[in-house]
């Protein structure tokens, strides 16, 4: 078995991992980037439409375009790069070594030995038996995002008469991708009163190929032996399925767009702690994890709306990561508590000397909000926002000077709320 | 005989590739006969024996008097020795019957004194304390609980893939998607002429009808016993193996006459199965799940092992029970069409009998007639495919070594390398369930959102098959409309 030693250790090979990698690999520290995939890219490149790196590169790029930037500034790089591998098992040693086993068809294999490791593993689909859709079990059943990958990697069309479950945003990028190749969406059905896509992506996906929105309907049946024939849609009243409303839509495919898990399993195996609002680890004011020197970016942390924010997200993990193995620590910390119309707030610690970034995940829809930011109490911080909805992620940047003439203690909390005004 | 008929002559076939038929064929390969094992489906075990709860017995549910109940213990007892053939997943885990007030308590008494009866070895009667200590899971309300140490859990379609595969490497012909539609007997000789759908012909002077839900209709095929099975539907729901509700034990309520309640299932390979429901149903094709019963299934079981939640669902799924009137299995030879044991109604503990059943069926065949003589090169073992997934890093290192897809994770939640996969296939599991359910691939979290593409690559890549014949499970399962 081949063994090797790293300042860090990369898991994941998508946006968030190569960001992470570069800004340490930038800082002088030896870093080996593990990716499952025969490529680096990670879900960038089955997206090939476009939309990407508006705030990354000032431009607009499609996802393997988006990649290829990020693989080319890897490659000039001295980053280690294992591709085709999977880390199976991180084991704590002492003095806060961590030890890190990856399975490579190349390698055999490999056993790493790193004082830091940074989590980027993305995130995965939720699928039909997370959402307890009943009816039969046939052929044509699958996630958006596999049924992404079909088209756009393998080049093979799952079907031709499509309903889409959910309005996320890889179902509505799939709902325009099947008419495109000449299939037919007969209407995607979303079991909230709002959308859960971008607005841009309701209108271009959607309105543009007049494919129906079932706001508030549920699929309540899957019909078929072999192959699906058809589903049964039902309309929501009151949050209730109103079943004698129930129609039945005919087609061969159904899409699943139904949201996104951070894939967090590895973490668990290692014990982090994890927060049950995002499904992510729960991380200070470095982006690191409860457990020394094990820092988390990009999907795995919290599920992001925009690839540039993850990337943005992930130089900072490693930024973080390099300030640790230098030994930096923030000499005092505040908490950051979601308030009231917040699902989650990420980071859950903000160190108040420097600069800080807070993402933050709306409950509601609205078009007239003001952003509040309390400390113990007191407004440091008021901002409007002209319109919110919870699929739209807010990005707040905290300067170091709304903490002045305030006294902190180790107990100090921010909370963030939205507040609905007239 | 005309000669092209020599080739599809067998002295006996199998109809059903089920957990009992493929019992049956494997104890029939040990002797020098022809045997065939007939199959509806596009792989073996896809009907009954692929969904069920996994459970081999304890001999503590029925009478002894039950035919049922004495294959139920034999079969029991032939685990181990069957495990260390095959190399299936299989644990003695022990079942508990947990009671929950007084009133259950005497249930359990009259089933620790039937057990007893039955022979059922090492069955305990247990205090609150003593259940407590057994199953740490199960609620503090419990008030006491019957054990019984002989109980198990299997993996049934593993258990029905490593079956098959002995019987096939003792020389068993295996036909696939082969449904008998047609059988003819001209009297001239003692062939049966069995056809499938594609007019397939088969000849076999005795016939096994081991055909589950179909059973009736075989039997009427061969103008044999007229009698009607009815498919009771189960409903299970899955759990991921983070969940904090797994029991070390089988937990089983007590059945009372509104409801045998839910049972809370470690699965062998660490998932958590919650069900089964009870429903009769009409349609033999029917697997659909519903959504109405799933609040009173998670209460139930929560009434056992308050850490049952639906957030750790995976997925849900259902089976069908071949349900024959009069409650016992129907394993005779037939008293109308010559040459034919029926092997009917056999639901559960239909896969904890299984091996027995496979004995039985072995002496009714000489009983009426056949000539049966041990094969001097009969293999009872069967090679064993290393899996990652049990194996720690230094070992996975050494199989790369010999073969390097061994080192290529295709499916990230179950760990299932490449090599599993490859050799799923070279075993004759081309269909994606089949796949499937004998490297894992795709049970996992999930469920095949990511490892299903490569998947079908692998199989593309294996077999020649072009795009549009593969398959969920066969038929009309297609996966793919068209290439771009």
């Amino acid at each position: 078995m081949r063994s090797e030693i790293t300042d860090a250790l990369v898991v994941g090979g998508g946006a968030a991992g190569m960001a992470a990698a570069v800004e340490l690999d930038q800082q002088g520290f030896s870093v080996a980037l593990i990716e499952r995939e025969d490529e680096l890219g990670g879900v960038l490149l089955q997206c090939i439409h476009n939309g990407f790196g508006l705030q990354e590169f000032n431009e607009e790029l499609t996802g393997p375009e988006y990649a290829e930037r990020w693989i080319e500034t890897v490659k000039k790089s001295k980053i280690q790069v294992f591709t085709s591998s999977t880390l199976t098992e991180i084991n704590l040693l002492e003095r806060n070594l961590k030890e890190c086993f990856i399975y490579s068809a190349v390698h055999g294999v490999l056993r790493f030995t790193t004082r830091t490791v940074v989590l980027a593993m993305g995130c995965r689909e939720r699928n039909r038996g997370n959402v307890l859709i009943p009816g039969t079990r046939p052929a044509g059943v699958y996630t958006a995002g596999l049924a992404q990958r079909m088209v756009n990697i393998d080049g093979y069309i799952p079907g031709k008469e499509v309903v889409i479950v959910g309005s996320g945003d890889i179902g509505l990028i799939m709902a325009r991708r099947m008419q495109w190749v000449g299939a037919k969406v007969h209407g995607v059905v979303e079991i909230q009163p709002y959308p859960s896509g971008l607005t841009r992506n309701i209108s271009q996906c959607l309105h543009d190929f007049d494919i129906p929105l079932y706001l508030s309907h549920v699929v309540s049946r899957i019909h078929g032996i072999d192959r699906v024939e058809a589903v049964d849609i039902t309309p929501l009243k009151n949050g209730v399925p109103d079943q004698s409303r129930t129609f039945r839509q005919k087609c061969d495919t159904l899409l699943l767009s139904v949201g996104l898990i951070p894939e967090n399993e590895l973490s668990k195996q290692v014990g982090i702690e994890l927060n049950p609002l995002t499904g992510g680890p729960m991380v200070d004011s470095m982006l690191m994890s409860n457990i020394e020197g094990v820092f988390a970016a990009g999907n795995v942390l919290h599920v992001h709306d925009l690839v540039d924010f993850v990337s943005a997200e992930a130089r900072l993990a490693g930024q973080k990561a390099g300030a640790y193995l230098r030994g930096w620590r923030p000499k005092l910390e505040v908490q950051v508590k979601p308030g009231a119309n917040v699902k989650y707030v990420n980071p859950t610690k903000v160190d108040p000397t420097g600069q800080s970034e807070i993402f933050l995940r709306p409950l509601i829809v609205s078009n007239h909000v003001s952003l509040t930011l309390s400390l113990d109490g007191t407004v440091i911080k008021r901002q409007k926002k002209a319109h919110v909805q919870p699929s739209e992620m807010i990005r707040i940047k905290v300067n170091s000077k709304i903490f002045d003439q305030h006294t902190l203690k180790g107990d100090t909390k921010i909370v963030v709320g939205l507040e609905e005004m007239d | 005989m005309p000669d092209q008929e020599q080739n599809q002559q067998y002295d006996v076939t199998v109809i059903g590739a089920g957990v009992v038929g493929a019992s049956i064929a494997r104890r029939l390969s040990a002797y020098q006969l022809r045997v065939a094992l007939v199959e509806k489906e596009a792989d073996v075990s896809f009907g009954t024996s692929k969904a069920n709860s996994g459970i081999i017995h304890g001999g503590f549910h029925h009478e002894g008097s039950y035919l049922k109940t004495k294959l139920e213990l034999q079969g029991n007892m032939m685990f181990d020795q069957l495990q260390r053939e095959l190399h299936f997943p299989f644990k003695r885990c022990g079942i508990l019957v947990a009671a929950m007030n007084e009133e259950e308590l005497k249930a359990i008494q009259f089933l620790y004194h039937r057990g007893r009866e039955n022979g059922s070895a090492g069955i305990e009667l247990c205090s609150r304390e003593r259940t407590l200590e057994l199953e740490p899971k199960l609620s503090p309300d419990v008030v006491g609980g019957l054990y019984a140490p002989i109980g198990g859990i299997i993996e049934p379609y593993r258990f029905v893939f490593s079956l098959v595969e002995s019987a096939l490497r003792n020389g068993v012909e295996l036909y696939r998607d082969f449904q008998v539609s047609r059988v003819e007997r001209d009297g001239a000789d003692d062939f049966y002429r069995i056809f499938d759908r594609q007019d397939r012909k088969i000849l076999s002077r005795y016939v096994v009808n081991a055909a589950g839900l179909y059973a009736d209709e075989v039997s009427q095929l061969f103008g044999a016993e007229e009698f009607q099975i009815t498919p009771r539907k189960g409903e299970y729901y899955l759990l991921d193996r983070m969940t904090q509700a797994c029991p070390s034990k089988v937990l089983f309520p007590v059945p009372n006459q509104v409801s045998k309640g839910m049972l809370v299932i470690p699965t062998v390979e660490g998932t958590v199965l919650v069900g089964p429901t009870a429903e009769e149903i009409r349609d033999k094709e029917d697997l659909s799940t519903s959504r109405e019963k799933l609040d009173s299934i998670f209460d139930s079981a929560r009434r056992m092992v308050p850490k049952v939640s639906t957030r750790d669902v995976i997925t849900s799924f259902s089976g069908l029970r071949p349900v024959l009137e009069g409650d016992d299995f129907y394993i005779e030879v037939s008293k109308k069409a010559p040459r034919l044991i029926q092997a009917a109604g056999i639901q559960s503990p239909g896969l904890t009998a299984a091996p027995a059943i496979g004995e039985y069926v072995k002496d009714l065949l000489k009983k009426a007639g056949l000539p049966l003589q041990e094969k001097p090169d009969y293999q009872a073992e069967v090679p064993r495919v290393p899996r990652v997934r049990d194996r720690r890093p230094f070992d996975v290192d050494d199989l790369v070594r010999r073969n390097p897809a061994y080192g290529n994770i295709v499916c990230r939640c179950e760990e299932v390398s490449e090599a599993e996969i490859i050799e799923a296939i070279r075993r004759g599991h081309r269909t994606l369930d089949g796949i499937k359910f004998f490297t894992r691939s795709g049970m996992g979290r999930c469920q095949g959102g990511f490892c299903t593409a490569k998947i079908i690559e692998i199989i593309m890549r294996e077999t020649g098959l072009p795009y549009h014949e593969i398959s969920k499970r066969g038929k009309e399962s297609r996966v793919f409309w068209r290439s771009l």
